[in-house]
């Protein structure tokens, strides 16, 4: 069973969300490691290390999702799991911003998916089973 | 009529507590120099005679146990994957077995950290990593590490439960003395003590004792049962908990200031607020810290390090004394009581910082953190805000002349904003220096052990 370490990222306590993308991804068949809110890049790495995760799925939902996603990539490499497979989605960046190019900024920090408001998380279950490989 | 003989052989001094279980009383204490280095009986018996002649005869003794920490106590090494998590969890668990934990490793160990093992002659090494189902590759490189530098002492495995086969496998492979227990981190951030505790117990009891020279005196006792610090863990978790119908204290820290370290001692859950966000690994109810570097003895220039030059010479200037020069004096002649009133200033001053500090470590921390929806508590750690009781307990506290002064130094002094120190507690003094006996006695006769503890154990 691979596993996916999901979390709500910064300063941010929005946990309905998480709720939600937990219960879909358990019942998709994941081992779901969900690291809660107020979680740090730290937090996500360390746990994704402990579990030997596949894939770490970060939700921003306050608009700061840019500065705290800021390095992750980066920090990933040092701790030896730089090849991870990295998501983020909800409302990642401030107001109304035109998203391919908030997609474009995020994925150059490294992320291998990015998603827009308002994406269900079964879309995002597609991509997950694609890039697992499964 | 049945009396019980509890005995801590402890690093400097062999500590004697008979009891009385009809009297529900302690008929009296006695002490001397433990004798590890020769024979430990020696000491035990001259301890013995002199609570024979304190008692003014000799008497029977239906069951005579002990607890021990002499000849360096429990040495242990803690090895995990992630300095937050299993490493966290691995230590935490040594702490809570009652072990000084002196060496701690995470990711992949290297030849210089296995040569410390064996400089450092670590007594167990408890090997975590990978929650279960998780990371494998780590425990199975340290396993083989272990086995390839030929390392004989024993390892328990207490990681992912996926590697435990083959991690068992490296175990039969090199002749190592392995062991296999559940996983201190089962899962992310759970703490799960139990099994590695029980077997840390065990191979104390089985192998260490007999390495150090204290398996000796079973020929003169019933049986060694405990780690010194376990049986004071025991006794704070009674104490704080009640028994039956004998209601216990409450939520309680205890502080115990040695020659060598300082153990700190915390019986609550992790928070009573239902307005915070607790994070990272979990807490234990009963927790266990010990500071190797604080010390009156010993330890004592670990307080100076602890120090920067700018407060090494405001203390000097305040106080009138040269610090460095009585904390080296302590440190050459561990042995020394103290003879006048300026050494009874210095001890009373060290163990001051000591409390201080071991609570600044012990202690977990709080932050507020402003979000769009308004304002969240974040904690890691332990609040200890709400405490009821502060217990001193230990040579220096028991013996001092301001004892208040020492436990309120575990206290929120300098108003710490995020520092989560007990508040208002009372101070209490384990003035007969009977934790650790009763801790011993709680394993054979719980309420009797409460019933005495809440008798001598004295508000100051």
């Amino acid at each position: 069973m691979k596993t996916i370490v999901i979390g709500v990222i910064g300063a941010d306590v929005h946990a309905v969300g998480n709720k939600i993308i937990e219960y879909t991804l358990t019942n998709a068949g994941y081992n779901v490691v969900n690291i809660g809110v107020l979680s740090t890049q730290e937090d996500f790495i360390n746990a994704a290390i402990e579990t030997d995760a596949s894939l770490i799925l970060v939700s921003s939902l306050y608009g700061h999702g840019e500065i705290d996603c800021r390095g992750m990539r980066e920090k990933c490499i040092e701790a030896g799991i730089g090849e991870i497979l990295l998501y983020v989605g909800g409302n990642i960046v401030v107001g109304k911003q035109d998203f391919i190019q908030v997609k474009q900024t995020f994925m150059d920090m490294g992320f291998t998916r990015v998603y827009p408001p308002g994406t269900p998380i079964d879309n995002a279950l597609k991509d997950i089973r694609e890039d697992l490989g499964e | 009529m049945a009396n019980f003989l509890l005995i801590d052989f402890g690093s400097t001094f062999t500590k004697l507590c008979a009891v009385n279980t009809e009297a529900e009383d302690i008929i009296d204490t006695a002490s001397y120099f433990t004798t590890v280095d020769t024979d430990i009986s020696v000491g035990y018996h001259e301890a013995l005679k002199i609570l024979y002649r304190k008692i003014g005869r000799e008497i029977e003794f239906e069951q005579v146990i002990a607890c021990s920490s002499a000849a360096g106590g429990l040495k242990m090494a803690a090895i995990g994957l992630v300095e937050e998590l299993t490493v966290e969890a691995a230590k935490r668990v040594c702490l809570g077995a009652g072990a000084k934990v002196d060496l701690v490793f995470s990711h992949h160990i290297n030849k210089s950290e296995i040569r410390q093992i064996i400089e450092k002659k670590i007594d167990i090494i408890l090997l975590a990593g990978g929650a279960d189902g998780g990371n494998s590759e780590n425990v199975l490189f340290n396993a083989r590490a272990l086995g390839k530098a030929g390392i004989k002492i024993p390892i328990i495995f207490a990681g992912n439960k996926s590697a435990q086969d083959e991690v068992a496998d490296i175990f039969e492979e090199y002749e190592m003395d392995g062991y296999i227990c559940d996983n201190v981190m089962p899962k992310i951030n759970v703490l799960n003590i139990e099994s590695a505790r029980e077997k840390i117990r065990q191979i104390f009891l089985d192998k260490i004792i007999e390495a150090k020279g204290i398996k000796s005196i079973e020929k003169d006792i019933d049986a060694v049962i405990l780690p010194t610090p376990q049986a004071v863990l025991e006794a704070s978790k009674l104490l704080s908990e009640g028994y039956l119908t004998e209601e216990g204290f409450g939520d309680l820290v205890v502080v115990d200031i040695g020659g060598a370290t300082t153990d700190m001692y915390s019986i609550c859950t992790p928070t009573k607020r239902s307005d915070v966000l607790l994070h990272g690994l979990e807490e234990p109810f009963a927790k266990r810290t010990v500071e190797g570097d604080l010390g009156v003895r010993y330890s004592a220039p670990g307080i100076i390090k602890s120090l920067s030059e700018q407060e090494i010479k405001f203390i000097n200037m305040e106080k009138n004394v040269d610090i460095e020069k009585e904390v080296e004096k302590r440190y050459n002649d561990v042995k020394t009581l103290p003879e006048n009133a300026h050494d009874e200033f210095i001890d009373q001053f060290l163990a001051e910082v000591c409390a201080y500090r071991a609570m600044y470590r012990h202690v977990g921390r709080i932050e507020e953190v402003f979000t769009p929806i308004g304002k969240v508590f974040n904690q890691t750690g332990k609040d200890l805000t709400d405490i009821k009781y502060v217990i001193g307990t230990g040579g220096v506290i028991i013996n001092s002349k301001n004892q208040e002064s020492i436990l309120l130094r575990t206290t929120n002094i300098l108003h710490s904003e995020t520092e989560l120190r007990p508040l208002e507690p009372t101070f209490m003094v384990d003035e007969k220096y009977i934790m650790a006996a009763m801790g011993l006695l709680s394993k054979k006769d719980p309420l009797l052990a409460l019933k005495i503890m809440k008798k001598y154990i004295r508000t100051i």
